[in-house]
């Protein structure tokens, strides 16, 4: 008797339904590309057909890629690339020495000479030289073994590998994960997907969003009811909030991640992009050598890069790497075993990281041009940063915390009882019925705070900094008159 | 210890609770008397799914092969001049050369300067353009869609509409993936729940390529294995399903059959009546068809055709096309690509339910999206150069040129192997492997076991040890209880290969001698 049959389906029912599938991944929500940005493209479709709506164009500033957005590529970067890529230019005098060395060095590096070949499983061998070399100039010279450095596939690999690694037990003993609320949804949607306890620790909007282990002990103390927290993840600068920690902050992580035995995750995805006056990007792994031997020979660290943000703004490439510092060795090997399942991550992206970590150098013909571009990157990252925390700090209604560092502002916002209560009506969070509504009747697409988590009763939504300025002060502009036109409705 | 001390102490143990429920081994004491302490992350506390995965291909000989290129290259003397990684279906390291065109595109999608160079033909710069338009900022450093790039998805629906004969492909049911690999993961993980009895099973030929048993293991599903017939060159026999399958419901709940066509590691083409019995199997019983389909150009053998699942279910009728749930798979790193290292590819979903490919589109969003530069290859590779179009005649000329060097490298081998006594070779229809049979002298078999090695993990060691060519035991595969392979790859340049083969062979011999 078929399958089917034996059970009882008259007709065949689906082998794969909602209630046959996995059902971690049911639990699983990104809200960086969730249901407001499903919308957003439906709505882009329809104005390509000629809908009329209140806007021209959908602005899509749910997401930090800055490419999509109109920022230029690193001229260098994509030099070596085309040229790794069809190595025939390498005989082209178009292309600077400089960009022809480093396009040999990587295909020096490869089977056969071509970026189609698989590459280790760590990642190219001299690549990884290059970013241990990268980490120890970054870090004043605190020694960087290329053997703890793992290249990925973009950092959410890593993230994800790691966490994997991390999870076991069950019941009580299952694996609890510490996360800054609000988040990057990356990790709730991994420690859904991975059946790990999600443990949260609130960062202090009053304080600019900073990080107090106060709050991370009262955090950890209630998860030791239910769960055995092992890991502890920060992201420094910030994702949603942009926030810098201080040094002071760092050390105080580190020591309680000491005391309390737990695996330090450290994503440092926007490690260039720090623009406040009096921040400083403060390496975990530097600071954790800093404080000595007691430290530096005992916690347990990975720490998270990418080629996706900074001032690459190299998304599509999926470049990313993690340290990986005081690993069992026995486990090292189980993760060494674990990313060769997966071959290799992407060539391209590995290349790209190695032009990151190793850039023009002041003696090389495209020292002047690069460094011109990253300025001017960085520079207008920061200008808007300030732009955007100025205009919506002047709304009645929204307050912004400085953009001290990373891509994004996460305002919060009052929302009237009335707004919340018809909300509420429609099944939707009051912040993602907001956002919807802003989506509608602009065509600016946010994602609601409700997707990075927040206090209770509280509302904030995350939007780039990514537009060209002048687009941006048009946004900003919009924003601003939704948000008065939409508490006068609903007051 | 004074009393303060030892209060503190007594609170961090109790602050450690959980670490010490587990049972951690007592640490040693150090010579002050401070018990240093455990690890956070330990072989004890980690994953215990990730301690069962495995995965031959780059297995421990590979581990080995790469320290002895590194003792070489450190001048070290050593019975061969070179290790030659035969172990691995990676053509570009084996000397294959890419695609002109495709690398063209390439070059004028990461710098589009290019497109003023005259140097380049007009189709490259016509494919880069259009493969630009479609990134956000015409850059290929956007984020793309998270289930790829709308245009390439519709090309990629057109490639299968031509390759099957005109059965309709619909764009919204291509997902492109970063390598075939991640797609197949992407599917298990969507279709493995229940526990205990109703934990999900999987069926995989046995032998197989081990990116299967380690999703299994991982996603801690059921593997369900199904041998395939050695003596009818690895034909899959509905019987044999029919008992794997038959046996596994006493245990868990089958709800998947997994078949790779061509075979890796074994070859073979299936025949269109086998396909066909496989859907009508599938269908009978109630199961997900997986079919990996990466090595669908690599088809050699005279007789021999390519048949795509897709395309004989739509053949069979509503009856089956209207229910048969099945995902197929493609990748950018086989055929006569070779392209590994971009990481294409794309499955094709067939009559997946609604809310289920929901939670699929879902799923994918989370890691935003494939590599974009593979994508674009996928685009080149379902879109080439077309008669009349500049790159036509080159391309055509480099793609014959590596698929017809493929063939006859797969009878080279198979001849050569089958002279060899003590080594039978199945003919190779078609992918990029041989997997032939070797008989190990009882008196090997039993040196192995003592050391607690397989014995054909023992043999490829003694080879790699002596002739520096690395092959992966067929114990990496999966094979018949008491029967013994390895895979090799005919990836090396035919001169190379011949040279390989004659070594093989030499070992063998001295092998068999020396174990009699």
């Amino acid at each position: 008797m078929s399958q089917p049959a034996l059970n009882g389906v008259s007709g065949p029912g689906k082998v794969l339904t909602l209630d046959s599938m996995n059902p971690n991944v049911k639990r699983v929500d990104y809200a960086v590309r969730g249901p407001l940005v499903q919308r957003a493209v439906q709505i882009e479709k329809e104005l390509e057909q000629g809908v009329k709506k209140p806007f021209t164009e959908v602005i899509k500033a749910n997401i930090g890629d800055a490419h999509a957005m109109g920022q230029k590529p690193i001229t260098f970067f994509r030099q070596v690339l085309a040229l790794c890529s069809y190595p025939d230019l390498l005989e082209d005098d178009k292309f600077p020495e400089d960009a022809k060395k480093r396009a040999r060095r990587i295909l020096g590096a490869c089977g056969g000479q071509s970026i189609g070949a698989y590459s280790a499983s760590q990642g190219i061998e001299c690549i990884r030289q290059d970013v241990a070399r990268y980490i120890e100039r970054r870090d004043g010279g605190i020694a960087s073994n290329p053997d703890t450095i793992y290249l990925s596939t973009g950092a959410s690999d890593a993230i994800v590998t790691m966490l994997k690694l991390l999870v076991s037990g069950a019941g009580r003993d299952r694996t609890g994960v510490m996360i800054p609320i609000p988040q990057y949804p990356l990790y709730s949607a991994a420690l859904a997907d991975l059946g790990a306890v999600q443990v949260n620790y609130y960062l202090d909007e009053d304080r600019c969003w900073s990080l107090d282990v106060k709050e991370l002990r009262r955090s950890l103390h209630a998860a030791r009811e239910h769960c055995s927290p092992r890991v502890l993840c920060i992201i420094n600068p910030g994702n949603p909030t942009g926030q810098v920690q201080n040094r002071q902050c760092i050390e105080d992580v580190i020591r309680f991640a000491k005391e309390e035995h737990l695996f330090l995750m450290a994503d440092e995805v926007y490690q260039d992009n720090v623009y406040a006056e009096g921040c400083e990007f403060h390496s975990f792994k530097k600071v954790l050598f800093e404080m000595g031997p007691e430290y530096s020979s005992t916690v347990e660290m990975a720490s998270f890069h990418s080629t996706s943000k900074c001032y690459m703004g190299e998304c599509g490439f999926r470049g990313g790497y993690m340290e990986v510092i005081n690993m069992d060795p026995e486990v090292k090997a189980q993760l060494i075993k674990l990313v060769s399942v997966r071959l290799c991550p992407p060539v391209p992206g590995q290349a790209l990281l190695d032009l990151v970590v190793n850039p023009p150098q002041p003696d090389e013909p495209s020292y002047t041009s690069f460094m011109k571009e990253r300025t001017a990157v960085l520079a207008a990252l920061a200008e808007k940063a300030r732009l955007t925390q100025e205009i919506f700090n002047a709304v009645p209604g929204i307050t912004c915390n400085p953009v001290q560092g990373a891509m994004y502002t996460f305002p919060c916002i009052t929302l009237p009882q009335k707004a919340i209560a018809k909300a509420k009506e429609e099944g939707q969070i009051a912040d993602a019925f907001y956002c919807m509504r802003l989506l509608e009747e602009e065509g600016i697409c946010l994602v609601p705070g409700s997707g990075f988590g927040q206090r209770e009763g509280t509302f904030h939504f995350r939007m780039t900094i990514l537009p060209p300025t002048e687009k941006l002060k048009i946004v900003l502009q919009k924003i601003r008159e939704f948000h008065l036109r939409f508490t006068q409705e609903f007051s | 210890m004074n009393h303060g001390t030892s209060l503190l102490w007594k609170r961090r143990t109790l602050s450690s609770l959980s670490a010490t429920r587990r049972g951690l081994p007592k640490a040693k004491m150090s010579e002050n008397g401070v018990v240093p302490r455990a690890k956070v992350l330990t072989i004890d506390t980690m994953n215990p799914t990730v301690k069962n995965v495995e995965y031959a291909v780059r297995g421990p000989i590979v581990a080995r092969a790469v320290e002895l290129e590194r003792e070489l290259s450190e001048g070290m003397k050593k019975p061969f001049a070179e290790v030659i990684k035969a172990n691995i279906g990676d053509a570009h390291a084996m000397g294959q050369q890419p695609i002109t065109f495709f690398r063209q595109v390439l070059a004028l999608c990461s710098y589009p300067e290019l497109l003023n160079d005259s140097t380049f033909p007009d189709d490259a710069k016509s494919r880069a353009r259009r493969i630009l338009q479609s990134c956000g900022g015409n850059s290929m450093g956007s984020y793309s869609a998270s289930q790829g790039i709308d245009s390439v998805r519709q090309d990629v629906a057109r490639y299968i509409e031509r390759r099957d004969g005109g059965v309709p492909c619909d764009p919204n049911n291509v997902y492109l993936t970063t390598g075939a690999s991640d797609g197949i993961m992407t599917m298990l993980k969507l279709l493995v729940c229940g526990e205990g009895m109703t934990r999900t099973g999987v069926m995989i030929s046995i032998p197989q390529y081990p990116l299967y048993s380690a999703a299994l293991a991982e996603l801690g599903a059921v593997q369900i294995n199904y041998y395939l017939n050695e003596e009818k060159c690895w034909s899959l026999d509905i019987s044999e399903l029919q008992r794997a399958l038959d046996e596994a419901r006493n245990h868990c709940n089958p709800r998947a059959l997994c078949i790779i066509n061509p075979g890796n590691p074994t070859g073979q083409v299936q025949s269109r009546e086998c396909i066909e019995d496989v859907i009508r199997f599938a269908a009978k019983e109630g199961l997900f068809l997986m079919a990996d389909e990466v090595y669908q150009d690599n088809v050699y053998a005279e007789g021999c055709q390519f048949h795509s699942f897709k395309k004989v279910l739509f053949e069979m009728g509503p009856e089956y096309s209207d229910t048969v749930e099945l995902a197929s798979f493609h990748s950018t790193s086989k055929c006569y690509m070779g392209e590994c290292g971009f990481r294409g590819g794309y499955m094709e979903i067939i009559n997946m339910d609604d809310d289920v490919k929901a939670q699929l589109t879902k799923l994918v969003s989370v890691r935003l999206c494939p590599p974009v530069p593979g994508q674009a290859l996928m685009d080149l590779v379902v879109n080439p150069p077309q008669p009349g179009e500049p790159s036509y005649d080159n391309f055509i000329k480099e793609r014959s040129a590596t698929l017809s060097a493929l063939a006859e490298k797969a009878k080279l081998t198979e001849q050569i192997l089958n002279t060899v006594e003590g080594i039978s070779c199945n003919p190779v229809q078609g992918a990029m492997y041989s997997f032939p049979r070797i008989i190990i002298p009882e008196k090997a078999v039993k040196e192995a076991t003592d050391k607690g090695q397989q014995p054909d993990m023992f043999y490829c060691m003694k080879m790699l040890e002596e002739t520096g060519i690395c092959l992966v035991p067929g114990s990496g595969f999966g094979q018949k209880d008491g029967t013994y392979h390895f895979r090799m790859t005919i990836l090396p340049p035919r001169d190379k290969l011949q040279i390989l083969l004659n070594k093989v062979q030499e070992f063998h011999q001295k092998f068999t001698q020396h174990y009699s």
